[in-house]
């Protein structure tokens, strides 16, 4: 097992959080094509080695966080601040920039 | 010509005790091959088996990069079974178990197919509604399936808690007589012997570290021992299958996950049906040797490791306790993990990609060993004759795009 570091909590056991998915841009809805669409959908980059995901801290702050995994190792560390992460982010969202759509549900 | 095995071969060599003869050969890699298969695990090699068999066609090449069947061919539970939930589930599977009937024979290997029937417990109404939806397709299909209640189930399996005093009681199970365990490494061995005999080339430790595409045509594949020219490549690997079809520019829609197994140190042999429980996450089977093999649903997020972890055996003993607590005093031998490719539909993706000559046989998420005989025997036809068999024609990695899943996520997996 591994620990996940929540920015609310510190670092937690990864039992006390939920894999929301890799973090990806969304395209918008209204202009997407279908299969753009699907593509969004279904095509993970299902990386082997460090990748950025959404996890959800549901055991502890219950708050949407993003996080940097070794996926061969299971290391992980707090998602790169140099993308102007302060925040995190919702699933689908982009660091630092917030969707409108997905921040006002 | 690979020597026949018999009761008196083995004896007399047993008795000799020395000179066993290679099972399969080992070779320098040509420069040109008719096909190309990435993966010696049990689709890669009965894929190569049928196309020299059924086809012909014996100048093929079959690349793993670390030894036979390492990989999920030789990490998963060994379960057969045939009773799945969508029409085309069931006859591609049912295909299989037919395959797998016949197989020691054909092969001229033993791999200890026992058919000894498989109960898939219903804990509460809607699964068993679920269970009675997949009787009635599987009969529809001529595959034997029946709806069982508690009583049945306690003579099929004394040692099972069936009473009403449990968290989760059995109100019911989905009981499926052709269904059983094998010895998943002898179908590995058997399939490489068999294509090894008719002039395949399996060549372990060799990795793909490229395709090379033009013109959106396959045209040969780069190796860590140097590079292959041909006109087909088929991909048969798991765990790795979206990053090896990435090599060729092949996008796939898959999420690889570990599952993770484990088993009990042997005792005398008291289970004698394969019992899985959807609810509980669990399956139960007891090998000839007696030991307890447990699987239970992958990792809850996706990852390529493949170290099991306390937590998973945690859980399985207090939910296998819950089905059978006169097990308590066993003890736990040995766990692993193998990685297996999620698909969103939880069906596997057979068939051509956007690359021609690039075949893909991916995607088997938690229930590919079962498949390998018909998976190797449709994609064979396809290299073979360039069109799509009839039984694989509902898989195609196009339904993502197309919005024609095949969803099996309620007859495929426990607990997802």
């Amino acid at each position: 097992m591994f620990r996940i570091p929540c920015p609310y909590c510190g670092p937690r056991d990864a039992t006390e959080f939920r894999h929301q998915g890799e973090s990806r841009n969304r395209p918008d809805p209204r202009t997407v094509t279908r299969g753009q669409w699907r593509a969004y959908l279904y095509e993970k980059d299902n990386v082997a080695g460090w990748t950025r995901e959404n996890w959800y801290h549901g055991v502890g702050c219950r708050r949407f966080i993003s996080v940097e995994r070794n996926t061969v190792t299971n290391e992980t560390r707090p998602a790169a601040a140099a993308a102007g992460a302060v925040d995190p982010v919702l699933p689908g969202a982009e660091a630092g920039a917030p969707d409108a759509d997905s921040t006002r549900r | 010509m690979t020597a026949r095995y018999s009761a008196l071969s083995l004896l007399s060599r047993g008795l000799r005790g020395r000179n066993w003869p290679l099972v399969w050969r080992r070779h320098e890699l040509a420069p040109t091959y008719d096909a190309v298969i990435i993966g010696a695990g049990v689709h890669g090699l009965a894929a190569a088996y049928y196309l020299a068999v059924n086809h012909g066609i014996r100048n093929v090449a079959v690349l793993d990069r670390s030894y036979l069947g390492g990989g999920g061919s030789g990490r998963n539970t060994a379960i057969i079974r045939s009773n799945y939930l969508t029409p085309e589930g069931v006859r591609f599977y049912d295909r299989s178990v037919k395959l797998y009937e016949t197989l020691a024979s054909e092969l001229n290997f033993n791999v200890m197919f026992s058919q000894r029937g498989h109960l898939t417990l219903a804990h509460n109404d809607s699964s068993l509604r679920t269970m009675r939806w997949r009787a009635e397709v599987n009969k529809l299909q001529g595959v034997d399936s029946e709806v069982i209640g508690p009583d049945e189930i306690k003579s099929l399996v004394p040692y099972m808690d069936v009473s009403a005093q449990t968290r989760y009681p059995i109100l019911g199970a989905l009981y499926h007589p052709p269904g059983g365990i094998i010895r998943h490494d002898a179908v590995n061995w058997g399939y490489a012997r068999g294509a090894d005999a008719r002039g395949v080339q399996i060549h372990e430790y060799t990795e793909v570290v490229g395709i090379d595409v033009e013109e959106g045509r396959v045209r040969g594949v780069q190796t860590s021992r140097g590079h292959i020219s041909t006109p087909v490549v088929l991909n048969c690997t798991a765990g790795w299958s979206s990053l090896v079809s990435r090599l060729a520019g092949v996008r796939l829609p898959i999420s690889t996950h570990p599952l993770q197994a484990a088993v009990t140190e042997p005792v005398k042999v008291f289970l004698n049906t394969v019992v899985v429980s959807g609810t509980l996450h669990v399956y139960v089977s007891q090998t000839d040797r007696g030991e307890l093999v447990f699987g239970a649903s992958t990792d809850p997020y996706p990852s390529y490791s493949t170290r099991g972890s306390l937590e998973f055996t945690e859980e399985l003993a207090g939910h296998v306790l819950e089905l059978m607590p006169s097990i308590a005093a066993l003890r736990v031998l040995r766990q692993w993990a193998g990685l297996c490719d999620m698909t969103p539909d939880f069906s596997p993706i057979m068939g051509e990609t956007p690359v021609e000559g690039f075949l893909v046989d991916v995607g088997w998420g938690t229930y590919g060993f079962k498949a390998g005989p018909v998976a190797g025997e449709a994609m064979a036809e396809l290299v073979a004759t360039g069109k799509t068999p009839d039984l694989i024609s509902s898989f195609p990695l196009s339904r993502f795009a197309d919005g024609r899943l095949v969803g099996e996520k309620g007859a495929a997996a426990v607990g997802h």
